[in-house]
């Protein structure tokens, strides 16, 4: 018996396998730079707490314009602790109180006083910590629905289908303005919306990989065996439909964050006061004519991300059709 | 074909029907919420029974839905909360504005879409292949209201050359559209000219390209006689559906530039909750849709002769 399966090199497990489908990104220039920007922006939630240089919600000066510096008289306080144990003296000697600088306003503040540059570093936790979530939670309502279709076919191919028909049929940005206005806007509503309105597209692909896939002689063999469906479904056909769908999942959590941008920049985002990219453009557009810092910042921001997710599906892209 | 045809309008009128039927279901499957919403929060319990007496809503549901299918087919979609006006009425000249904007948009689209595409495509791998293709990327990137407010600081407060919004309050001007145009199309050519590209791409690694290019025909018969055609297929529907995106797009984009169009309509319909007018706007935009599907469905079968004549 060991003689036999001595040459078939181990199965690994389906988590590495999806890495090793990931980790091809290195052969491709444009992928690595796209996920050196997503990375980058990782990093910069990650550390928001190191990174940003005030609170991101604290008013500490209105309208200053990129690179003026926050001098507070002693006495004032600054995120709850007085200037005097956090901030660095400058000059002592006109006035009966000593004079303290906080630190600089690298991109300025937005018209209620608050840095930019910290708002934007902590915007970054919200879009990604809601974009992954909502296009995670996406791909498996869609993943079930696809396979369901795919495999099952019969009267489940055909009310699926016609369900993510029927959905599909709205202009996207139509179907999460019904949504948001009619349940109202809240981080989850938000996740709902976004599944509600891409679970039918991951659906069409997963179904189509998988009409392709059920023919094949490993599921036959799955299937004799008497394997579950379930079973089929998950351990047999989808990890060798992951190739499509590692690249798809990229390019939507691209959209995603465009999403929730969008959502943010339309007034219907997550409620204030904590920063999100999209209400931030919102809240200072008005303002952009006389203050472009305070827009154009945000805007940088998730552009960036967006090109970041972008640049690495199109690199994975490159890189699966290359073999 | 024709079957074909039948049945594609056949699935195009059960969507539009079981939109309804949901759009419905969320809007007006609770009637007390509907005379909340037309009467105001502070109206009298009284008041809402009378109305909602007089406007029928104390039938069953089905009986309810039959007769707001039947008045929306001839045009009677109700009354508008905000604007206390025939829904209808408000309706058609935004939907005017907006048919201008994304007919120009759609237009310059389809021109730098396909003409990028193709020279793309024509030689796959050169250097002008990856500046049209890194450049789409890049472009398609910048969602809409990104670009909106880039280009405005660009052009209305550096360089002080357009518009900032695109009221058109005093009577129509070009100019006001050129910003908004411009968005659209940042963000919507890049697609348009990928999905060329790698049809193109595809067609010049064929055997009968490769035949014509051999047998010694001029390049540019081989590329506009021979490739085109069949290259040319892929990027219609691909158009046919931008359709349904830029009405994605128009919303941000009116907004942006405060043009009275059916995006900002629908947007100001949602945010009041004026429940005729959503109802309206959204049906009106899934037919769009459903319209332009069916359109590129039909169409593609047409052009593709491995399909129309099977």
């Amino acid at each position: 018996m060991s003689d036999i399966t001595a040459g078939i090199p181990r199965k690994e497990p389906a988590i590495i396998q999806w890495l090793k489908a990931f980790a091809l990104i290195r052969e491709s220039i444009v992928g690595m730079i796209g996920a050196g920007i997503v990375i980058f922006w990782v990093s910069v939630a990650i550390l928001a707490d190191v990174l940003a240089p005030f609170p991101p919600n604290s008013t500490l000066r209105p309208l200053a314009f990129p690179g003026q510096e926050l001098v507070l008289p002693a006495g004032q306080k600054l995120a709850n602790q007085p200037v005097e144990d956090i901030c660095a003296q400058i000059y002592e000697n006109k006035s009966p109180t000593s004079t303290y600088n906080c630190g600089t306003f690298w991109l300025g503040t937005d018209h209620i006083g608050r840095d930019i540059l910290s708002r934007i570093i902590y915007g970054s936790r919200t879009v990604l910590f809601y974009a992954p979530l909502a296009t995670l939670a996406a791909y498996i309502v869609g993943i079930v629905m696809g396979l369901a279709a795919g495999y099952l076919r019969g009267w489940a191919d055909d009310v699926l289908s016609f369900v993510s028909n029927v959905i599909l049929s709205f202009p996207v940005l139509v179907l999460y303005v019904i949504i948001i206005a009619t349940v109202g806007a809240s981080g989850l509503n938000i996740v709902i919306a976004i599944v509600f309105a891409s679970a039918p597209g991951i659906m069409r692909i997963v179904r189509g990989l998988v009409l392709d896939l059920r023919n094949r002689e490993y599921v036959f063999a799955a299937q004799t065996r008497g394997e579950g469906i379930w079973r089929i479904m998950l351990v047999e056909i989808l990890p060798n439909a992951r190739g499509p769908l590692i690249v798809d999942s990229c390019v939507r959590i691209g959209y995603v964050t465009i999403t929730i941008g969008v959502l943010g920049f339309l007034g219907l985002g997550l409620p204030p006061p904590d920063p999100d990219w999209g209400g931030m453009i919102n809240e200072t557009r008005q303002m952009a004519m006389t203050f472009p810092h305070m827009t154009v910042f945000p805007c940088f921001a998730i552009s960036s991300l967006v090109l970041g997710f972008n640049l690495l599906a199109d690199g994975l892209r490159e890189v699966s059709l290359r073999d | 074909m024709l079957l074909f045809i039948v049945r594609r309008i056949g699935t195009m009128i059960l969507t539009m029907i079981v939109v309804s039927i949901l759009l419905f279901l969320t809007l007006e499957f609770n009637s007390e919420n509907v005379a909340v919403k037309v009467l105001g929060p502070y109206s009298s319990p009284e008041s809402r029974a009378i109305w909602l007496e007089d406007h029928g809503y104390n039938d069953a549901l089905p009986v309810r839905y039959g007769r707001w299918l039947g008045n929306f087919i001839v045009g009677d979609f109700g009354e508008s909360i905000r604007f206390k006006t025939p829904v209808a009425k408000v309706l058609l000249p935004r939907l005017k504005n907006t048919a201008i904007l994304a007919g120009v948009t759609l237009a310059i689209v389809t021109v730098l879409g396909l003409t990028f595409g193709i020279l793309a495509g024509m030689n796959e791998g050169s250097m002008l292949d990856r500046v049209i293709s890194i450049t789409s990327i890049i472009t398609t990137s910048i969602p809409e209201f990104a670009s909106a407010v880039l280009l405005t600081a660009i052009f209305v407060f550096y360089l002080d050359l357009l518009p900032g919004t695109s009221g058109m309050t005093d009577g129509f001007d070009p100019i006001q559209l050129v910003l908004p145009v411009m968005v659209l199309v940042l963000y919507d050519f890049g697609y348009v000219a990928r999905m060329t590209r790698a049809s193109m791409a595809e067609v010049m690694m064929t055997h009968y390209i490769r035949t014509a290019v051999l047998k010694g025909l001029p390049y540019k018969t081989v590329i506009l006689r021979h490739a085109l055609r069949n290259a040319l297929i892929a990027p219609f529907t691909v158009i046919m559906l931008q359709i349904n995106w830029l009405l994605s797009g128009v919303i941000v984009v009116e907004f942006f530039y405060a043009y009275k169009g059916f995006g900002a309509l629908l947007l100001e319909a949602s945010l009041n909750q004026d429940i005729f007018l959503i109802e309206a706007c959204a049906m009106v935009a899934v037919f769009v849709a459903v319209a332009t599907q069916t359109i590129s469905d039909l169409g593609y079968t047409y052009l593709n002769p491995r399909i129309r004549f099977s």
